[in-house]
C-alpha cells in the first residue's frame, strides 16, 4: 500500500528526521490560510497523488506571495495529473501541500528496501539526489553506497555512520546526518514498510538536514497489525476496478488488452496471460480468484471483467483440485444465470472431475466455447476475437 | 526415494482441529500419508480424527516422533508456530498460507540461523501448495491424484501451475519422484537451489523441472548453482511474459523491480545456464519429455 508525501513526512517527523514545516489543504482559500500561518515570503505547494516524478508534470509550483500559494492550489486541485509513473491516465489531485521553502545546499538520495538475494533491508545512499534512482544507477553508478541491514539486530551507528561519511558530508554533521538515516530505518522496520525513499535529502543553507520529499509503502500482508498505516489509504489514488476487485478478494491487475481472463492461482493466471499473447492476442487484465475457485469468487469476477468496456472476450481458465470440475461447473453456470455476458466466451477446465465439469457446462444452457488445453483456450480466444 | 517426505514420514498437524487442519489433514491421511497428531494449543489431551491432539510441538514430537509438520494457521500467528516447529525438532515443515508479513519470514529465517545445518528445519512456503512424493506421501493440500509416481522433481513457486505442469507430465506417462512448492511470497523458506541440491543428492531423480515466475533473483540463482554443480538436466518454464513492471501479480513476491526479473530476461539468464527452456506453459510436459528421451 503506498501512502502520501505529507503522510510518509509526518510519519518520519515520529522518528526524529526532520522535514520542512507544512500542511494540508484541500482549497484556494485554505492555502492562503496555511501559506499565511506558515509565514516567511516563499512556499511550496505540491500536489499529493500516490507518484514520483511530480514536479516534471507540472505538479510542484514555488511561489512567492499568499496569493501565487492561493493560484497554484487553485490550478492542481482536481486536476489529473500525469507523470512517467501514472500511466497515461494520470491520477487525480484531491489534496495539496503548502510548505515552507528550503533554501537547498546540497541534495542526497536515501532509500531503503527489501533485499530479496540476502533477506535484508538494503539502505541505498547517493550524492546525486533529486534524481530518480534508476538515473543514478545509469548515469552515476560510482556514486551509490548500499548498506545491507540485519534485520535481527537493526541498525548500527557506525552503519549510519559509514553511509553519512561515504556521501561526503561534512564533520560536524555526521552524527545529524546519521541519525536522519537511523531514523528512516526505524519508521521501515518498526511500521511494517516494504519502502521508503526519500529523495531528495537536503542539507539547506542554515545546515538543516531535511527531508524534503519522501515516499512510502507498505507490506499489505501486515496491515492486520498497522492500523494507523491502513488507514491512511487513499482509494482515489488507485485504479477503481483494483479497487473494486480488491474489496472482494480477488486479485486483479488492469492492462491494456481485449481478453479479459478469470483464473485461479495467480501463477496460472501469468501463463495464461503469456499463452493469450503467444498466440496473438493481448490480455485485458490478470484475474485470479484464489486456488480454490468458489462460486462466489466466480460470479465476483464475471461482474468485474463484465464492467470492463475493452474486454471483447472472456476466456476462463480453472485448474481444479480439492475443489473439484463439476463443482466449478456449476459455479459458472450459476454465475452466468446473474450476470449477462454479451461477449464470447471460452472455458477450459482441467483437473479433477474434468468430464462431469464440462458435461454440466454442455447440459446448462449457457453459450460458451470449450477448450481442452491451455494452448487450445488461448487459440479460441484470439480466434473469437475476429467475430 | 524421493526429497523431504516419504511412506514412513511421521507428520503433524500444526492448527489440527480448525476447519482448514482437519480437511487437509483427512485428504493427506487419505493419500497415505502418515499422519500421527497434532497441535492445537489448549486442547491437548483430547483426541481428533481418532489422533492425539497435543499443546506444543515440543510434546508433539516426544510423544510420536514427528519429523514433518504442515501450519494451518492463521497469518499472523504463522511465524511463531514455524519457529515453534524449528525448536521442537521438526525437520521438514510445510507453511501453505497465504498473508504472513515479509517482516516475519525474515524473523524466522532469521530465527533458523541458530540451528547447525544438519539440525536445521527445512521450511517449504509460505503461500504454496506444499510437497508431494506421488505414491509415497503428501503433506500439501494438492489433489494427489494427477501426479503420478515417477523420476522427474519439480519446483514451483504457484500451486495450480504446478498442477497444470504434473497433468501434463501424466499425461505423457511422465512420473514424478517429489513435487515442492516453494511458494509465491518475496521472502520464502526454501528457494529453488535449496531444493535443486536436494533433487541432485536423490538417486531417484533424474531430471528436475522448476517452473518460476517474474519478480525476485532466486531462478537465476538455481540456474547458476545448476550449470557448476548438476549433472542432472534442470528444465524450466518461467511465467510473466506479459506482466507490466513494477505491478504485484497476485503473488506479493511476483514484481519486476530490477534487472534479471522480468520473464524475458530470466529466460535468457537462464538458458546462459545450460537449462533447457518449456517455451511456453502447453508444452511443460513435452519439453521434459524431450530432454528424458535424450539421457
Amino acid at each position: 500500500m503506498d501512502i502520501h508525501e505529507y503522510q510518509a513526512k509526518k510519519i518520519l517527523a515520529g522518528f526524529g528526521v526532520a522535514v520542512p514545516r507544512g500542511g494540508i489543504v484541500y482549497s484556494p482559500e485554505n492555502a492562503e490560510n496555511k501559506a499565511r500561518e506558515l509565514g516567511g515570503s516563499k512556499w511550496v505547494v505540491k500536489a499529493q497523488i500516490h507518484s514520483g516524478a511530480r514536479g516534471k508534470a507540472g505538479g510542484i509550483i514555488v511561489c512567492n506571495s499568499e496569493l501565487e500559494v492561493a493560484q497554484a492550489t487553485d490550478k492542481l486541485l482536481g486536476k489529473k495529473l500525469v507523470t512517467n509513473q501514472t500511466g497515461p491516465e494520470g491520477k487525480i489531485v484531491n489534496r495539496v501541500y503548502i510548505e515552507e521553502a528550503t533554501d537547498i545546499k546540497k541534495e542526497l538520495y536515501l532509500g531503503l528496501v527489501f533485499d530479496r538475494s540476502s533477506e535484508s533491508i538494503m539502505v541505498v545512499a547517493s550524492t546525486e539526489g533529486g534524481m530518480s534512482v534508476e538515473e543514478i544507477s545509469k548515469q552515476k553508478p560510482e556514486t551509490i553506497i548500499r548498506s545491507k541491514i540485519e534485520v535481527a539486530v537493526g541498525m548500527q551507528q557506525f552503519q549510519a555512520r559509514e553511509i553519512a561519511f561515504g556521501l561526503g558530508i561534512e564533520p560536524k554533521l555526521i552524527s545529524r546526518m546519521a541519525e536522519a538515516i537511523t531514523g528512516c530505518y526505524r519508521a521501515f522496520s518498526e511500521l511494517d514498510a516494504t519502502m521508503v525513499e526519500v529523495n531528495p535529502l537536503v542539507i539547506s543553507n542554515q545546515e538543516q538536514i531535511l527531508a524534503l520529499d519522501c515516499k512510502m509503502s507498505f507490506d499489505n500482508n501486515a496491515l492486520f497489525r498497522r492500523n494507523q498505516i491502513s488507514e491512511l489509504r487513499d482509494k482515489t489514488q488507485e485504479n477503481a476496478s483494483e479497487v473494486y476487485a480488491s474489496d472482494r478478494g480477488l486479485n486483479y491487475v488492469s492492462l491494456d488488452g481485449n481478453i479479459g481472463n478469470i483464473i485461479n492461482g495467480a501463477g496460472l493466471a501469468m501463463a495464461s496471460m503469456d499463452m493469450i499473447k503467444l498466440a496473438g492476442g493481448e490480455p485485458a487484465n490478470f484475474l485470479d480468484v484464489g486456488g480454490g475457485a468458489t462460486p462466489e469468487k466466480i460470479v465476483k469476477a464475471f461482474k468485474l471483467i463484465s464492467m470492463d468496456k475493452k474486454v471483447k472476450v472472456i476466456l476462463v481458465n480453472i485448474f481444479a483440485g480439492i475443489n473439484r470440475c463439476d463443482w466449478v461447473a456449476e459455479g459458472i453456470v450459476q454465475a452466468l444465470q446473474k450476470i449477462e455476458i454479451k461477449v464470447p466466451l471460452v472455458i477450459r477446465l482441467a483437473g479433477t472431475n474434468v468430464e462431469k465439469g464440462n458435461q454440466i457446462l454442455k447440459e446448462s444452457k449457457i453459450n460458451y466455447i470449450e477448450a481442452n488445453t491451455l494452448e487450445d483456450a488461448a487459440n479460441k480466444a484470439v480466434k473469437a476475437l475476429g467475430k | 526415494m524421493s526429497v523431504l517426505i516419504d511412506k514412513s514420514t511421521k507428520i503433524l498437524i500444526q492448527g489440527f482441529t480448525g476447519k482448514m487442519g482437519t480437511f487437509h489433514a483427512e485428504e493427506m491421511i487419505k493419500y497415505g500419508s502418515k499422519v500421527v497428531g497434532g497441535v492445537t494449543p489448549g486442547k491437548g489431551g483430547s483426541k481428533h480424527l481418532n489422533l492425539p491432539v497435543f499443546n506444543t510441538v515440543k510434546e508433539a514430537v516426544e510423544t510420536t516422533g514427528a519429523s514433518a509438520s504442515i501450519l494451518f494457521v492463521p497469518p499472523a500467528f504463522a511465524a511463531d508456530s514455524a519457529m515453534e516447529a524449528a525448536d521442537a525438532g521438526i525437520k521438514t515443515c510445510v507453511a501453505i498460507v497465504d498473508g504472513i508479513p515479509s517482516h516475519d519470514m525474515i524473523r524466522i529465517k532469521r530465527y533458523m540461523r541458530r540451528y547447525s545445518r544438519v539440525q536445521k528445519m527445512t521450511l517449504i512456503g509460505p503461500n504454496c501448495a506444499g510437497v508431494i512424493s506421488p505414491g509415497k506421501a503428501m503433506l500439501g493440500i494438492m489433489p494427489g491424484h494427477i501426479y503420478k509416481e515417477g523420476k522427474v522433481g519439480i519446483i514451483g513457486r504457484s500451486g495450480t501451475l504446478g498442477y497444470e505442469a504434473a497433468q501434463q507430465m501424466k499425461n505423457l506417462g511422465i512420473g514424478i519422484s517429489t513435487s515442492v512448492g516453494i511458494g509465491g511470497d518475496p521472502i520464502n523458506g526454501s528457494s529453488f537451489k535449496d531444493i535443486l541440491e536436494k533433487f541432485e543428492e536423490d538417486k531417484e531423480t533424474d531430471a528436475v523441472l522448476m517452473i518460476g515466475e517474474i519478480g525476485g533473483p532466486q531462478e537465476v540463482a538455481a540456474g547458476k548453482f545448476a550449470k557448476e554443480n548438476m549433472k542432472k538436466p534442470v528444465i524450466a518454464y518461467i511465467a510473466g511474459l506479459t506482466a507490466p513492471k513494477g505491478r504485484v501479480m497476485g503473488h506479493a513476491g511476483a514484481i519486476v523491480s530490477a534487472y534479471g526479473e522480468s520473464a524475458v530476461e530470466k529466460v535468457e539468464l537462464l538458458k546462459e545456464c545450460g537449462v533447457t527452456i518449456s517455451k511456453n506453459p502447453s508444452v511443460m510436459g513435452e519439453t521434459v519429455k524431450s530432454i528424458l528421451n535424450k539421457k
